[in-house]
């Protein structure tokens, strides 16, 4: 618990820090612990709901837990049409789970998103937010072996 | 063959990005050196008369939208660069600031002198972490430099909601917010941030304003469209040989954007539509394609220039599957505040999946029209105005492909 506080307490005097804050706290841990919600309510002085209100409204941000990697798959139109369906069963028969979801062991999450601005080799992923480009089924188990 | 011309992007691969003293070679920051010598109210309407217009879609008049922060008087006034970059198909920005991270703060201190403020933000999607590491140490650098003098610029990530693109929600997100849109009157220049007078451009614009200030407005003016003149960076995505970006003046037609730079559709196909300025805007035919990309010229065709993405099908596309993914798209970053667009939205997006599937009605091509025509005139902000275009544009100019969908 107060490893979330030392975390929050550093952007506490920047205005508007709730959300670097937020950042900071997704670096350290990948997702926003639903504990760590009431923390910043507290040391922003807004109400949990306004707290949570924030957290839940940016797609960028998960509250409650989720894998070590997280994998997103960019559907917007250009990838949609350079094949990001396929990259998506890849993913999902390699890694046994559905999109939305974390593998057993809290290593993997997939999860959809929208573009991310690496649109010169569609289809696109991130891997914790680094991009990987003209991804193709093939490519995949490589990918994933990086993932250590 | 119709050729680039590189003014935002003059010193693309011919400057170490993270070292300033080759900024300074090219000639950095003689621009801010220039504008300093100047009074405020000359500066702004240099800036006025080269006609400049925002890149990040909407195209107001750089120099006048200044005007109106420098006319309030306040104590207190913020520069703020839009980097949120989300319209899919869109990269342009990054590549400006991977390369030449230097020119966009110079053009933001420019600002920030014409108008009287002292602080700058620069909003950066969340999407680029490794964008937001290349922005802070160029500013490290322009600060021990001492290039900027008393104007300070922080950068602020944003955390993946297309909304915050729009000003007044990346105002709130800034804040600390949700990213919900504001009511509008007061506009951002009069009362933004914390309320204060804030100038919002997005990163183009901002780089674009060095070179004005040293080349001058009549020299700027005179590149290619006359009422929204200039160069535009376009990056091409989808059936298209080369998915480049490149720098053209605002006379290049969408032909020559799309077969001499972008060389054709590969594999012999034929061409079927393009969609340029991004998700929001329309989708363009054939008999269309030599309309010139300018600002005006595109609004003339119901299109948009929006932020330059050109995403180019081929005759294997179907226009219902594309459509479908958009409108999920917008039922997904609709940020719920209004409810023409919040139920619009997913109204629009369930007509669609029925159509896709096989399963829609003649009835659900007149509702769509109608639906979209309320929602570009009820919805509170852009995002809700220009959510329908793909749809309205495509029953259109692409009426067989719905018909080819009906039950
Ligand atoms: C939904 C929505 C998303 C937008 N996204 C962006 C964006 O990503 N980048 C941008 O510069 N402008 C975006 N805009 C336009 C901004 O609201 C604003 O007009 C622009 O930042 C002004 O800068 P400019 O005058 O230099 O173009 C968006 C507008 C709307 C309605
Ligand atoms: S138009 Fe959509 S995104 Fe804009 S304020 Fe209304 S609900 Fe939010
Ligand atoms: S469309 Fe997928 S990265 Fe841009």
């Amino acid at each position: 618990m107060s490893a979330y506080i030392n975390i929050i307490q550093e952007y506490k005097d920047i205005p508007g820090g709730l959300i670097e804050a937020y950042h900071a706290l997704q670096r350290e841990y990948n997702y926003i612990p639903e504990d760590a919600i009431a923390e910043a309510a507290k040391i922003f002085g807004v109400s949990e709901a306004r707290a949570y209100g924030v957290a839940t409204f940016y797609s960028y941000f998960k509250v409650g837990e989720r894998g070590r990697y997280v994998i997103r798959i960019c559907e917007s139109a250009p990838c949609h049409v350079a094949g990001a369906a396929e990259v998506v069963k890849a993913l999902e028969q390699q890694l046994g789970i559905k999109m939305g979801e974390t593998t057993g062991d809290g290593k993997f999450t997939l999860e959809f998103c929208e573009c991310v601005g690496q649109c010169q080799a569609t289809p696109v992923i991130t891997v914790n937010s680094k991009p990987y480009l003209d991804v193709s089924p093939e490519k995949i188990p490589g990918i994933l072996s990086e993932c250590q | 063959m119709a050729e680039e011309m590189r003014i935002v992007l003059r010193n693309y691969g011919k400057i170490d990005p993270l070292n300033i003293e080759d900024y300074l070679k090219a000639g950095g920051y003689k621009g801010l050196e220039k504008a300093r010598a100047m009074s405020q109210i000359d500066l702004i309407n240099e800036v006025k008369k080269s006609g400049l217009r925002g890149r990040g879609g909407a195209g107001f008049n750089a120099g006048a939208k200044w005007s109106f922060s420098y006319n309030t008087g306040a104590e207190v006034k913020y520069v703020v660069c839009n980097a949120d970059e989300g319209e899919p198909g869109t990269y342009k920005d990054r590549i400006i600031m991977e390369n030449d991270p230097q020119s966009l703060l110079e053009g933001m201190a420019i600002c920030g002198y014409a108008i009287g403020a002292q602080k700058g933000y620069i909003y950066c999607r969340g999407e680029y972490p490794y964008v937001v590491d290349i922005l802070n140490q160029a500013i490290d650098q322009a600060k021990a430099k001492g290039v900027l003098g008393d104007f300070d610029i922080e950068v602020r990530m944003g955390a993946g909601a297309y909304v915050c693109g729009e000003e007044t929600a990346l105002i709130e997100s800034i804040e600390g917010h949700r990213g919900e849109p504001r009511f509008k009157p007061p506009f951002p220049p009069v009362a933004g941030l914390w309320s204060n007078p804030t100038i919002v451009n997005n990163v183009e614009t901002f780089a674009n304003i060095p070179v004005i200030l040293e080349k001058g407005a009549d020299w700027y003016s005179s590149i290619g469209a006359k009422s929204y003149p200039g160069t535009k960076v376009l990056t091409l995505t989808g059936d298209v040989n080369n998915r480049i970006f490149i720098e053209v003046p605002t006379d290049t037609t969408i032909r020559q954007v799309i077969y001499d730079f972008g060389g054709g559709i590969p594999d012999n196909k034929k061409f079927k539509a393009v969609q340029i300025g991004g998700t929001s805007g329309g989708f363009i035919p054939e008999s269309l394609l030599d309309t010139s990309i300018d600002f005006d010229s595109m609004s003339g065709i119901g299109a948009a220039l929006g932020s330059g993405a050109v995403f180019v099908m081929d005759e294997t596309r179907d226009i219902v599957d594309v459509v479908q993914r958009i409108t999920k798209f917008f039922e997904h970053e609709s940020c719920g505040k209004c409810t023409p667009c919040r139920e619009g939205t997913k109204r629009m997006n369930e007509i669609i999946c029925r159509l896709n599937s096989g399963q829609g009605l003649a009835y659900d091509l007149t509702t769509l029209e109608k639906l979209g025509r309320v929602m570009s005139v009820a919805c509170l902000c852009g995002l809700g105005q220009a959510a329908p275009a793909p749809v309205l544009t495509t029953l259109k100019h692409f009426a067989d492909d719905y018909s080819a969908h009906l039950n």
